[in-house]
């Protein structure tokens, strides 16, 4: 028997939902209190749940690694969080939603998934609003919305440039209420370094206190992960800094499959790198595209100054090759178009890795002011990284790792292959598919939390109701506690010469280079070569500094690269593995003639889900094959 | 460029702290202000020693996290920007920085540049939201707001709970902090029924955890990088006011 039951309920897809949570069952307010939750995470996935859950009454104890909870990286998310309002009269609706993100996610994601997120997105918005989120509005007094992400219909609640900010403020607002309430405990400046697992199920965690060292037991009925993704194992992307794989790669080595680990979103429009010392790509929200034209030189390694290249000796590429759909088309496919015209010699820039993002045309024709109030506060920021303004110079831009669609591996209700080991938002895999639409991970993230897992898991925990507090003298969390005190000193012990950070450096190159935004064969299987190699010197000449017993970011980021190491074999195994192109993921030897990507339905329409069979073992795959009975497979086209 | 770095240096919450002075050369001026701290910590790693520790994550902003004084101003010289957000660019060759931690006895010292700040959630936690449950909310348009009160309560809701305010103000108030949150929520209809409430439990809050007085010197103004205005201020002085006459 496979591995894998995804559970989803039969019957029409606008029922499924519906009825699958009329059969869930219920628990009784007066045992909710006697029932522990862990939720890690305080994203918009992890403050969400853990809100809900205390607001249900359950004993929720919340871990992050940062400070506060307010700061978990999706406060970095700017352009907007989508739903299916219809506020605007444009003949959106539930299905509109739902079918835009099946296909933009190129076919590869579950149809009653997607649905369903596409069915909750509404009450988001309600909730968030009810929050205090400042929306933008009109001036009648209602919710303005706005077209993101190169589709029909405006659908995109946002709040300036910030909506990522401002939706956390919200639940993170939620969630400080119910710390007063006592539902609550927050546990800030933890380390999840791995799962308990009793008989079977989670049961907790063990964490590092990251002030004192000290290795914590924590225990529960359930744990939730909402750790988010892991675009950093690139080490320049869009993402926070201390993002990381860890959390669910604890859950992988535990027994949670993780699935197509290799569909990873690479956005179009960063800054590019600009030093060696860079440590980071800041992201220019892709609503630039709407008005700028993105462009390189006719001459290879021209050397004059953007402004002096006539109009004729300008190749817009991306109009040039995609008429119908110009600078709007999807983020995989101006990504892939910007390296194929680097990689032929026509960058620009210092290093030749950008391309030029053009509002010369916009302000001749809508003004400098409308311009500028459109954008003002992304070319600020532009501004002052770079010292130029995009108001007098083309801005330029170049991809970067941005967002993992891949992830744990859960079925219809958010569970892990673990029993009581439950996966929300970025970290799980479930409703993107191959490329995730803009402004639909807001969406997901929420859904999940508010709307979907409070239900399902009170499901799960029905049969938990008698099982007592689950105590942390027990020998699982004797030995999970013994094996990660053995990790991190071995970490400490190597002693040697090169840091972490420049050996997640030298990994994210070698990610970059051959499993980013073009994969192919020999690049693939070279670069787990590679991965094997530079693992092994980590292991050898590992410098970390401190000691184990104080505040210590070298150990922490240490712990960190070594899960991306593993992490990264696997991606590359992944993508080995799916010999076609969808989405992001784009296989050299999967093309059409053209150059666009050439998915293979017959031979992968499956989510490929990895479990874990030891150190140095070879992973073993389990195949979802992917039923598509309500839509019809589809070229994804935008020429 | 080649610059000097004064640095505070602190082992823990229970050490005392001292400055340290290294030189550091090739600085570029393309590297973020921490980015240039990353440089130097490479350095000190190779040599053995321990690397400086600060808080950090987005980078680009809006986390909050980053914070410390540069140069005697909170997130350094350039107006309206975070620590992370400040460039190298800003200075210039031969100069001496001198960078420290907030200063303020609600923010211990932690570790060299970090400092606990759980304080601003305490402070939330005593009533900074509204009350409404998850499912409990009717249909988002059915609750009108302004555009005006729309666009000034974003304004107010970009706090990024930093500390800075903090840390500029010589009485260590954390005004600043809480009329942005007292305003934003007071600009909405839906966080009118507890407004009163949530005025008097924040600051009273405030001034239990050993924050200061307000005495408008308007310096958290000046340093706030998201520009939150002292007009947030007037205006929980305001709804202070009105909540205790109602009393
Ligand atoms: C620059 C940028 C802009 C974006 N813009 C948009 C947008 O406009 N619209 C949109 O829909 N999406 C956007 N996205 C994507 C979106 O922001 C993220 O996918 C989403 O916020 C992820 O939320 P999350 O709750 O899953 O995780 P996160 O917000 O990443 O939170 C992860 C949490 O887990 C905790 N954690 C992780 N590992 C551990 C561990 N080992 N121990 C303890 N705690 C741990 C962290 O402390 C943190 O609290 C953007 C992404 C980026 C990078
Ligand atoms: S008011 Fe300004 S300075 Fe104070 S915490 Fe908020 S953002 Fe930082
Ligand atoms: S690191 Fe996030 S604001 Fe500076």
């Amino acid at each position: 028997m496979s591995k894998l039951n995804s559970k989803i309920p039969d019957g029409p897809l606008v029922d499924k939902w519906t009825k699958h949570k009329t059969a869930l069952k219920l628990v009784n307010p007066a045992n909710k209190s006697k029932l522990d939750i862990i939720v890690i995470g305080t994203g918009l996935g992890g403050s969400s749940s853990a809100s809900t859950l205390g607001e249900l009454g359950y004993n929720v104890k919340v871990f992050s690694y940062q400070d506060s909870p307010r700061r978990a990286h999706s406060v970095a998310a700017q352009g907007g969080i989508n739903a299916a309002k219809n506020y605007k009269n444009d003949n959106d609706s539930i299905y509109r939603l739902f079918y835009d993100m099946i296909k933009g996610g190129d076919f590869r994601a579950r149809e009653a998934n997607v649905y369903r997120a596409a069915e909750v997105s509404n009450l988001v918005i309600d909730h968030y609003t009810a929050l205090g989120v400042p929306f933008a509005r009109d001036y009648g007094g209602t919710i303005d919305n706005r077209s993101f992400g190169g589709v029909q219909v405006s659908r995109t609640f946002y709040a300036k440039g910030q909506t990522g900010q401002q939706c956390l403020v919200g639940a993170y607002s939620a969630l400080t209420r119910q710390i007063k309430a006592g539902t609550v405990t927050m546990y800030p400046r933890r380390d999840l370094l791995d799962i308990v697992v009793v008989d079977g199920k989670a049961r907790g965690i063990i964490t590092r206190n990251l002030v004192t060292g000290e290795i914590e037991r924590h225990s529960a009925h359930a744990v939730v992960l909402a750790t988010g993704g892991y675009g950093t194992i690139y080490y320049l992307s869009t993402l926070a800094l201390n993002s990381n794989a860890s959390a669910a790669w604890k859950a992988h080595r535990k027994g949670a499959l993780f699935a197509n680990p290799s569909f990873v979103q690479i956005h179009p429009t960063s800054i590019p790198v600009m030093n060696s010392y860079q440590s980071k790509l800041t992201l220019m929200s892709e609503s630039l595209r709407n008005d700028g034209r993105v462009w390189v030189p006719k001459q290879a390694k021209d050397p004059r100054k953007p402004n002096d290249i006539p109009e004729e000796e300008r190749d817009y590429y991306l109009e040039r090759r995609y008429p119908a759909f110009g600078n709007l088309v999807p983020r995989d496919v101006a990504s892939r178009a910007a390296k194929e015209r680097c990689d032929a010699g026509f960058g620009v820039g210092p290093t030749g890795l950008s391309v030029y993002l053009d509002f010369r045309d916009a302000i001749k024709k809508k003004g400098k002011k409308v311009i500028e109030s459109s954008y003002g506060n992304l070319f600020d920021m532009y501004e002052k990284i770079s010292g130029e303004s995009p108001l007098e110079t083309p801005m330029r831009i170049y991809p970067a790792g941005h967002y993992t669609m891949g992830g744990l591996w859960v079925d219809y209700n958010l569970m892990t292959t673990i029993p009581g080991l439950f996966a929300v938002g970025e970290s799980n895999f479930s409703d993107h598919g191959a490329n995730r639409l803009g402004a639909s991970s807001l969406m997901q993230c929420s859904g999940d939390g508010y709307f979907i897992l409070p239900y399902t898991i009170t499901d799960y925990l029905a049969d938990d109701i008698k099982t007592p507090r689950i105590q942390t003298n027990i020998p699982e969390f004797e030995k999970t506690e013994a094996d990660v005190k053995e990790r991190i000193k071995r970490l400490l012990s190597i002693n040697g010469k090169e840091t972490a950070t420049s050996f997640h450096k030298r990994l994210g190159k070698i990610m970059w280079d051959y499993c980013g935004m073009v994969r192919n064969e020999e690049g693939l299987k070279k670069a787990l070569v590679l991965i094997k190699e530079l693992e092994e010197e980590f292991w050898k000449n590992l410098k970390v500094t401190g000691t184990d017993s104080e505040l210590n970011q070298e150990l922490e980021k240490a712990g960190r690269v070594a899960d991306f190491f593993e992490l990264g074999k696997l991606l590359c195994m992944d993508a080995l593995n799916r010999k076609e192109s969808c989405g992001a993921h784009f296989r050299e030897e999967s093309q059409t003639e053209t150059g666009e990507a050439k998915r293979d339905d017959d031979n992968y329409s499956f989510v490929a889900a990895w479990e874990f069979k030891g150190e140095g073992q070879e992973p073993e795959l389990h195949k979802e094959e992917l039923k598509f009975e309500f839509v019809k497979l589809q070229e994804r086209s935008y020429k | 460029m080649n610059i000097k770095l004064k640095i505070w240096r602190q082992p823990d919450a229970k050490s005392n702290g001292r400055f340290e002075t290294y030189p550091l050369n090739d600085v570029s001026s393309d590297m973020s202000f921490l980015e240039m701290l990353d440089y130097l910590n490479n350095n000190l790693i190779k040599e053995g020693q321990q690397p400086v520790a600060f808080e950090h994550d987005c980078r680009e902003g809006i986390c909050g996290s980053c914070g410390m004084y540069i140069s005697g101003r909170p997130h350094g010289p350039q107006h309206k920007t975070t620590t992370c957000e400040l460039r190298m660019r800003e200075f210039k060759d031969g100069d001496t920085i001198t960078v420290e931690p907030w200063r303020a006895s609600a923010f211990p010292v932690i570790k060299d540049l970090i400092v606990e700040r759980s304080a601003f959630d305490k402070i939330m936690q005593s009533g900074g939201f509204i009350s409404v449950n998850a499912g409990a909310a009717q249909d988002a348009n059915s609750i009108l707001v302004k555009k005006k009160n729309a666009d000034e309560a974003f304004d107010s809701a970009t706090c990024l709970g930093c500390g800075a305010c903090v840390a500029a103000c010589k009485n260590s108030s954390a005004m600043l902090f809480i009329a942005a949150k007292v305003t934003h929520l007071a600009l909405f209809p839906q966080g009118q029924t507890e407004a009163e409430l949530r005025v008097k439990t924040m600051v009273a809050k405030m001034d239990e955890l050993g924050f200061g007085g307000c005495t408008n010197t308007r310096a958290c103004e000046a340093e706030c990088p998201k520009g939150i205005s002292i007009s947030n201020i007037a205006k929980l002085n305001r709804e202070f006011f009105v909540a205790k006459l109602k009393e």
